[in-house]
């Protein structure tokens, strides 16, 4: 794996290096660009990578630019433009919900919920897994003890039923189903991170930043962490597609915020409307759909970062 | 064919004897330690179960009664039914015993002891989740195979796409769909399976047994659909893993036909990876089903759970809580009971 980052962990704060020859900053700053350069090159190799990529890029541009497209009103029940249950016509492409709301509006202002969910629920996870496992592989001993047994204990449980067990007990927001996620899926980043951990600290140039002087933050911060920041990265990609299922899935079971839109809500929606019995399947499909594009896009992106960061896992040969 | 193998293991046999030996020697010290981690284990999730549900903001009584107004007696006598009114370390010792007892509480919603509710549900929940395993393990091992022997390949690369859509997509929103296009039925296609339940009437004998048969089909098929990539992405990675072996170079130097190499060499010591992840996988049905069961009413712990969580009724979801956790622990624990027999060079 390769010793530069590619991710920025420092912002370039420094001052500008002088004309002639190029400060320290400015030569990690080349470095690290090539670095990029250079990961890009194999990532764009990966065709479904570059798919998933793709697809990415065009549901986040399509969530972002909801208030202009759809607006913000388009979640209100009392001023709904149309009839309950509408099939699809040319005024609404995919019919309306039983208040009369139009559904692809629907569909595009819950996909902010559903993405921003599942990334800040990933975010927490791998931020957990990656503390967890940096100085559980750092401070050996007792620490690492009970930290790997925790691990250990949280990889057995049933995420699921641990995750709808928090939504239950805590009060209905958004901001639960986030923790939910993230602190029932961190033990397999803190695992993977801890034995990335373990195999970098074995090398020599940790020893000698220790007989250099350097602390325990230094060696942590300068030298594990830019080694552990790829496969952070690949688990990130990866945990972001289950945590939108997951958080579809709290959703449909009833767990979600009822106040705002999100995919999974919809389906809850959908059933409740009784959609299934009456076969309106413009109803439920369309949610669906969408759930299960972007969690194959982010799967597919994850799988395509790690085969370009570990040649060996081999995922995609 | 059969007569090189053989002198192979001959020539192999003295030198694998000795670890053996020692491995059958440490083996009774291995169980012991599995035993103790998964009893600790399952100590650690009577704890959490217990103190899960007392990080409730507020008074648990006045969850309970789900802010209907109640008189003070009534307040008290809850308390008390409940053990709210002793300090918390003994309702912990208190809850503790019982469990162990196998008292796991009286459920608010159905009055009835939760561990009743639980092993009537269990059956129909086993019955769903066993059918459903045994299909996808065998189907993502069978596809895994075949995608690894000829990887690269059109077929790999349409069996690998369609596993991880499938893998992706939600298990209950499949399920939806199912009920649409079979159930209900969709224009050209009439209604060919029950939209819900485990059973329409009361037949007796062979009928009531084909009667469920057909119930259970949309369910299986969803879990199936929704959990057989995951066998067949491992399944593929660890024969890859095994495909650049010299072993291998040498069982098709020997001149044996392609296929055999196969299935003789490469699949059974690719197959050990997995046999992890098929006792994980199992522990992890039993968990998995809350929204399959939900979907199609099956009248398993998943819908159980899915009614309890509804209402909330506390004990109930804690005692699924327990037995979904426990499920998964006892699963692993075998799995690691089993692997060393399975493969001799772990557990020594």
């Amino acid at each position: 794996m390769s010793t530069e980052t590619t991710e920025t962990t420092e912002s370039t704060s420094g001052p500008p290096a002088k004309s002639g020859a190029p400060g320290p900053r400015a030569l990690a700053r080349r470095r690290r660009r090539a670095s990029v350069a250079r990961f890009w090159k194999e990532y764009r190799k990966h065709r479904a990578g570059v798919v998933g990529l793709a697809t990415l890029v065009l549901f986040v541009l399509v969530a972002l630019t909801a208030p202009l497209t759809v607006g913000s009103d388009v979640d209100s029940v009392t001023d709904a433009p149309g009839q309950p249950l509408e099939s699809p016509s040319g005024r609404f492409p995919l019919g309306t919900d039983q208040f009369g709301r139009s559904l692809l509006g629907l569909l595009i202002w819950g996909s902010r919920v559903s993405l921003l969910v599942g990334l800040l629920a990933a975010v927490l996870s791998v931020l957990i897994g990656a503390l967890i496992g940096i100085t559980a592989g750092h401070f050996r001993g007792w620490y690492a003890t009970v930290m790997m047994r925790i691990t250990d204990w949280f990889l057995v449980m049933p995420t699921l039923v641990l995750a709808i067990v928090l939504a239950t007990v805590l009060s209905r927001s958004l901001g639960t189903i986030v923790l939910a996620i993230g602190v029932t899926t961190w033990p397999t980043t803190a695992r993977l991170v801890r034995a990335q951990t373990l195999a970098v600290e074995s090398r020599p140039y940790i020893e000698r930043a220790r007989a250099l002087g350097g602390g325990h933050w230094h060696i942590m911060s300068r030298h594990v962490l830019p080694n552990v920041m790829p496969l952070i990265l690949a688990q990130t990609t990866l945990i972001i597609s289950s945590a939108i299922l997951a958080e579809a899935t709290l959703a449909f079971l009833g767990l979600g915020d009822p106040a705002v839109v999100s995919w999974g809500g919809l389906l809850q929606d959908a059933r409740e409307a009784g959609s299934v019995s009456s076969g309106d399947w413009w109803y439920l499909v369309p949610p669906g759909i969408g759930i299960a594009v972007v969690a194959l896009a982010f799967t597919l992106c994850g799988r395509a970062v790690e085969a370009v960061l570990n040649p060996r896992l081999g995922v995609s040969r | 064919m059969s007569s090189s193998t053989g002198s192979a293991v001959e020539k192999r046999a003295p030198a694998a004897a000795a670890p053996r030996e020692r491995a059958r020697s440490a083996y009774p010290r291995y169980v012991a330690g599995k035993l103790a981690g998964a009893a600790v284990s399952l100590f650690a999730v009577l704890v959490t179960s217990f103190f899960l549900f007392r990080l409730i903001p507020g008074d648990p009584v006045k969850f309970m009664t789900g802010g209907r107004p109640v008189s003070a007696e009534q307040l008290a006598v809850y308390k008390e039914e409940f053990g709210l009114d002793l300090p918390l370390w003994e309702q912990f010792t208190d809850y503790c015993v019982k469990a162990l007892s196998g008292d796991l509480g009286t459920s608010y919603q159905f009055h009835a002891p939760v561990v009743d509710k639980i092993t009537e549900a269990l059956p129909n929940t086993l019955l769903l989740t066993g059918t459903a395993f045994v299909l996808y393990t065998a189907l993502g091992a069978f596809l895994g195979t075949r995608s690894a022997w000829r990887h690269g390949g059109l077929g790999d690369r349409l069996n690998t796409g369609l596993a991880l859509t499938l893998y992706s997509i939600p298990s209950f929103w499949l399920g939806l769909l199912l009920i649409i296009v079979l159930s209900v039925g969709v224009d050209p296609i009439p209604g060919l399976f029950p939209t819900g339940g485990m059973e329409s009437g009361r037949e007796e004998g062979l009928a009531h047994v084909l009667d469920v048969a057909h119930h259970l089909v949309l369910p299986v098929v969803t879990l199936v659909a929704v959990e057989y990539g995951q066998t067949l992405l491992v399944t593929r990675s660890a024969l890859l893993d095994e495909m650049g072996s010299d072993y291998l170079t040498t069982a098709r130097a020997k001149g044996l036909r392609d296929d055999l190499v196969r299935r003789r060499h490469a699949v059974p010591n690719a197959l050990l990876p997995t046999v992890t992840l098929v006792f994980v996988n199992l522990g992890r049905t039993v968990a998995g089903v809350i929204l399959v069961e939900t979907v199609f009413s099956w009248p398993g712990l998943g819908g159980l759970f899915y009614q309890a969580l509804s209402v909330p009724d506390l004990p109930l979801v804690q005692g699924l809580f327990f037995v979904f956790a426990a499920a998964v622990i006892l699963m692993n624990t075998l799995a690691d009971l089993l692997y060393p027999m399975l493969d001799p060079r772990v557990g020594r």
